[in-house]
């Protein structure tokens, strides 16, 4: 009771800004009490979910009584404050800010992957900005292409640091950072390296937040609409459970609304011969990986196993723990089980050559397109994944072809691959891959029905989370982490060999692939929360929960693949990752 | 004109590698003296004489070290500031070079006031020739029980450790020479939270100049109150100058608050080379700002420079004779901060290279009445809204040069 109390009890702090009364709790900072009463303080190096930086000065404000104007990111308010966001030396400061960045930044907006999704172009247009007056600085710097995922421009680099923090404080890796000084300070990497040849394992969360068009994804949507419009071709789609909480984010519609149908109805009006469900090849994923497990369980074998599914944990695990890819599930994820089935077995079953197929994935991911690439994930010197897309860029091809996508009407998957169950579902969230595998586990290994499908302990935000479930005769100890911050953490115990865990779930982004580095721009925590609350709404309303009840999953087993596990299951479903060795250490 | 010799009265007085000879002199009794009293007393009696921050800021050091003594927190630092890199200035290194035992003991007695268990020196890598001398004076210090634990006998434990820069400007600046002390790039940071509060790896730290430390041992033994007596109006006591530029007598001086510019640059400084004129003086070194022969009578005080336009600032004075226009000292001026300007924030890092971009347009008779008129903004921006000190002041003397100097910035022969 006196707890309550005492929270109900804030110390609060009033102030004026503009004149405005208002009392806000104290601790505040002054572009939170802005916010209250409507006033938005434009800012670039600010962002909810970082430590404050306070680098972009663009929140400068007037306070009465000091001389000097003060960052509203980071100024804390105080009892009495005068705050003034609109008087000339503010006004001036902001636009002589935005004028200084533009004369740094190479303005190519029309041919820009951030055209009219950029924070530096909407200030712009805010404060009128009509012309330059100053020369441009910007250095002539090409754009770095090296890798199959994360596209580098220094030259629309506005030095606000975002990535970085992203990098550092997220992950956890600091594989990018700042160099030099003065105007010649830049975000790079050590020694300058190719970003894939340092410790960054693609995961494209610097991507996510970066205000400008200065890191992207790899742009791969001329690839799809080539493959789209060639007559010869069949492409298929597959689209990863996370992607119908996201896209609706970049047509107006509320954070964690679900889109699936409207979803399936534009990619068929994009062209695709047929949409697929990764959901589909989640459910895949458990029944091989849920095997795996109990086969360690029954005949011995190395734990903690620990999910293989998500590809920026794989990239980092093998390049920081690389002694220790004998733990990782061999089972691929649900994108490259998928792609090997579209590769085998559907070509078989829909009577049409390989290789005429071309198949296409939609991925909340940057890191999937590099997964896509791995010389495992393919046969006969044909990729079983062609083209991964982001979920940005589905959004592009959506605009491309003039959809009114709240307006669409829903449509469902496609069959035989487009059958998805509530396990599949919540493969997007963190703690779904485990709580899918543990109802398939438990219903294996008991041989009883699960009474109550939800496990509530492996569910929800928080970096680390552990259970114990009772499979009667033993029990199993699970624990489930999100960013590689978190996973560093969970490895350096199994590094000791003091893990106290038998299956662990990681997944490299914040939250899970809902807040994976290829969702829409303006993905934040709050937003993440939501869509993961949708997430288990889709699973809690869907007739079939259980991966191993999917009727399109059984079919395959008897048609096709045999039993888990089984001689064709292995060569098709599996595979070994290996050892990185780094090219430097500190 | 009187000589004064207070902060200086040790200069060449005791082997500078010797604690025993620095003990004869009457070395370390100000610690003793100062471990038998109220800590509170002692930034009191520093309060009383008004002694400011004696790097550029300004800042009452009795009360910062009253505030330091105030905050809670475990083991806290003192650190002092040896970076000295503003420009034109060069007191501190006479200091440490001639008096090296009266700052170790100095630092000792503020960690006692403070209530610190360590000190850090951060040197300027340029003073890396004066390391063996600090260390010495901290190796005999502890093994006359100066530093380490129960020092006197009176239960406070304290040690001395010495750092060395990697030579950038910005980190005499306190969040940035605090990174830089902590291994990591010494580039400033936001505050809050407050170095007294976060500083030096997120202990309580109290950051002082080398010349304002300097001054404690030799107050706590002034029982005489010559300190007090000296100066003028609130800016009382004596003050490390060092004048450099174009005069016949370069050189560190230690005078009294009150005598004129005239006095420092003519008699002291013995005059311009050549008897040339002097076309401008820079008060306080690359951040501080300029005037003209105006000054020379104006009496050298916090309160009556402020009133002539410039500043104490670091004690530095520069002097630049006609041969020299304005306006190539002012891009010799920018020069120095388009190179040190750490980067981070938009206003200083895209600002300081506009800036140097007009004045070369000036130099080559390019510039254009709307390019004086950016400068002037952008100027006013950088100090009006830059992360930290050097983009506040970088501009200073630009800004100070416009008003001194406005034919500097006529195009066409109309006032920008």
């Amino acid at each position: 009771m006196s707890e309550m109390n005492k929270e109900a009890e804030v110390p609060t702090v009033n102030l004026t800004i503009n004149n405005i009364p208002l009392k806000v709790p104290k601790g505040t900072k002054i572009m939170q009490a802005a916010k209250e009463i409507g006033i938005d303080i434009p800012h670039l190096c600010y962002h909810e979910d970082q430590r404050i930086k306070a680098h972009c000065r663009l929140c400068s404000v007037e306070v009465t009584g000091r001389r000097r104007l003060l960052a509203a990111c980071s100024t804390e308010v105080w009892e009495g404050m005068e705050v003034h966001t609109d008087t000339p030396i503010v006004r001036d400061t902001q636009v002589a800010i935005l004028q200084l960045m533009l004369a740094n930044h190479h303005k190519d907006c029309l041919s820009c992957p951030r055209n009219q999704n950029c924070d530096l172009q909407q200030l712009c247009s805010r404060f009128n900005i009509m012309e330059s007056h100053l020369p441009s600085v910007v250095k002539d710097e090409p754009r770095i292409v090296t890798n199959p995922a994360i596209v580098r421009d220094p030259s629309k680099c506005i030095r606000c640091g975002r990535c970085i923090r992203a990098c550092k404080d997220v992950q956890g890796i600091a594989a990018l950072t700042y160099a030099h000084r003065s105007s010649d300070i830049t975000v790079t990497t050590a020694y300058d390296k190719p970003m894939e040849r340092t410790d960054c394992v693609l995961c494209g969360q610097c991507s996510l937040v970066c205000p400008t068009g200065a890191i992207v994804e790899k742009d791969d949507t001329d690839a799809v609409l080539d493959a789209l419009q060639d007559p010869r071709k069949h492409v298929i789609v597959q689209v990863a459970p996370s992607v119908r909480v996201a896209l609706g984010d970049a047509f107006g519609m509320e954070p964690g609304e679900i889109v699936t149908g409207q979803m399936v109805t534009a990619l068929k009006l994009l062209g695709f011969d047929k949409v697929f469900d990764t959901n589909f090849g989640a459910d895949l994923t458990i029944m091989e990986e849920g095997s795996e497990f109990l086969h360690r369980l029954e005949h011995g074998g190395t734990f903690p196993m620990i999910t293989s599914c998500s590809p920026g944990w794989v990239n980092f695990l093998e390049k920081n723990f690389g002694d220790f890819t004998a733990h990782l599930s061999t089972a691929k994820s649900p994108m490259s089980m998928f792609g090997a089935i579209a590769k085998t077995y559907y070509p078989e079953k829909a009577g049409i050559p390989v290789e005429d197929i071309v198949t296409v994935s939609i991925m909340p991911c940057t890191a999937k397109k590099y997964e896509a690439a791995r010389p495992e994930m393919g046969r006969d010197g044909r990729r079983d994944v062609d083209i991964v897309l982001t979920t940005r860029e589905l959004i592009k091809l959506i605009k491309y072809v003039g959809l009114t996508f709240q307006k669409l009407p829903e449509s469902d998957f496609d069959s035989p691959l487009g059958v998805g169950t509530g396990a599949g579902a919540i493969f997007g969230a963190t703690g779904g891959v485990m709580e899918a595998a543990l109802r398939t586990v438990y219903e294996k290994y008991t041989g009883k029905t699960l009474e109550r499908l939800d496990f509530h302990a492996v569910r929800g935000f928080e970096g680390i989370k552990e259970a114990e479930v009772d499979l009667g005769d033993r029990k199993v100890r699970v624990a489930i982490a999100h960013t590689l911050k978190n996973a560093r953490l969970l490895m350096e115990q199994v590094q000791k060999h003091e893990s106290p865990y038998d299956f662990i779930e990681i997944m490299a982004c914040p939250g899970g692939c809902i807040g994976g580095g290829g969702q829409p721009i303006g993905t934040t925590n709050a937003i993440r929360k939501k869509r993961m609350a949708a997430l288990y709404e889709i699973d809690k309303n869907l007739p079939l929960r259980k991966s191993h009840e999917n009727p399109e999953i059984i079919t395959l087993y008897k048609e096709f693949l045999g039993e888990p596990l089984g001689e064709k299951a292995h060569e098709l479903l599996h595979t070994h990752y290996h050892k990185v060795e780094k090219e430097y250490t500190f | 004109m009187e000589k004064v010799s207070f902060l200086t009265r040790n200069f060449g007085k005791y082997d500078t590698n010797s604690i025993g000879s620095y003990m004869k002199i009457g070395g370390f009794s100000a610690l003793r003296k100062a471990v038998a009293m109220e800590p509170l007393s002692i930034s009191d009696l520093i309060a009383s004489v008004k002694v400011k921050g004696r790097g550029g800021a300004e800042y009452d050091m009795g009360r910062k070290l009253s505030q330091a003594r105030a905050v809670q927190g475990e083991r806290k630092v003192v650190i002092c500031n040896a970076d000295e890199g503003e420009t034109t200035t060069f007191k501190d290194r006479e200091l440490i070079k001639n008096d090296p035992f009266n700052l170790i003991e100095a630092i000792i007695v503020a960690g006692f006031v403070v209530g610190a268990t360590d000190g850090y020196i951060y040197m300027r890598a340029e003073y890396s020739c004066f390391r063996p001398l600090l260390l010495n004076a901290i190796r005999q210090a502890k093994s006359y029980g100066f530093l380490g634990e129960n020092i006197l006998g009176k239960g406070f434990d304290f040690n001395i450790h010495l750092y060395s820069g990697a030579g950038a400007y910005v980190c005499g600046e306190g969040t940035a020479l605090i990174r830089s002390l902590e291994g990591k790039a010494g580039r400033p940071r936001m505050k809050p939270p407050f170095i007294k509060q976060s500083g030096v790896f997120a202990r309580p730290t109290c950051l002082c100049n080398v010349e304002s430390l300097s001054i404690v041992p030799h107050l706590l033994l002034d029982e005489e109150q010559v300190y007090a007596h000296c100066g003028r109006g609130d800016s009382i006591g004596t003050k490390m100058i060092s004048v450099a530029g174009n005069v016949n007598n370069p050189g560190v001086f230690e005078i009294p608050f009150g005598i004129t510019v005239r006095e420092i640059i003519y008699e002291l400084a013995g005059g311009v080379q050549k008897d040339r004129h002097i076309r401008l003086i820079q008060f306080g070194g690359a951040s501080g700002k300029v005037a003209d022969e105006s000054i020379l009578d104006t009496p050298y005080t916090y309160e009556d420079l402020r009133g002539a336009g410039v500043m104490v600032g670091s004690g530095g004075l520069l002097v630049i004779d006609e041969r020299t226009s304005v306006l190539d000292f002012l891009r010799m001026n920018q020069e120095f901060f388009s190179e040190e300007s750490c980067g981070q924030c938009t206003p200083c890092r895209e600002g300081n290279l506009h800036i140097k971009i007009i004045l070369e347009k000036m130099a080559e008779g390019r510039a254009t009445a709307e390019d004086i008129r950016q400068m002037h903004k952008i100027a006013r921006v950088m100090s009006m809204s830059s992360l930290c000190g050097l983009g506040e002041t970088a501009q200073n003397t630009l800004l100070s040069a416009m008003k001194v100097f406005p034919e500097t910035f006529e195009v066409g022969g109309k006032r920008a």
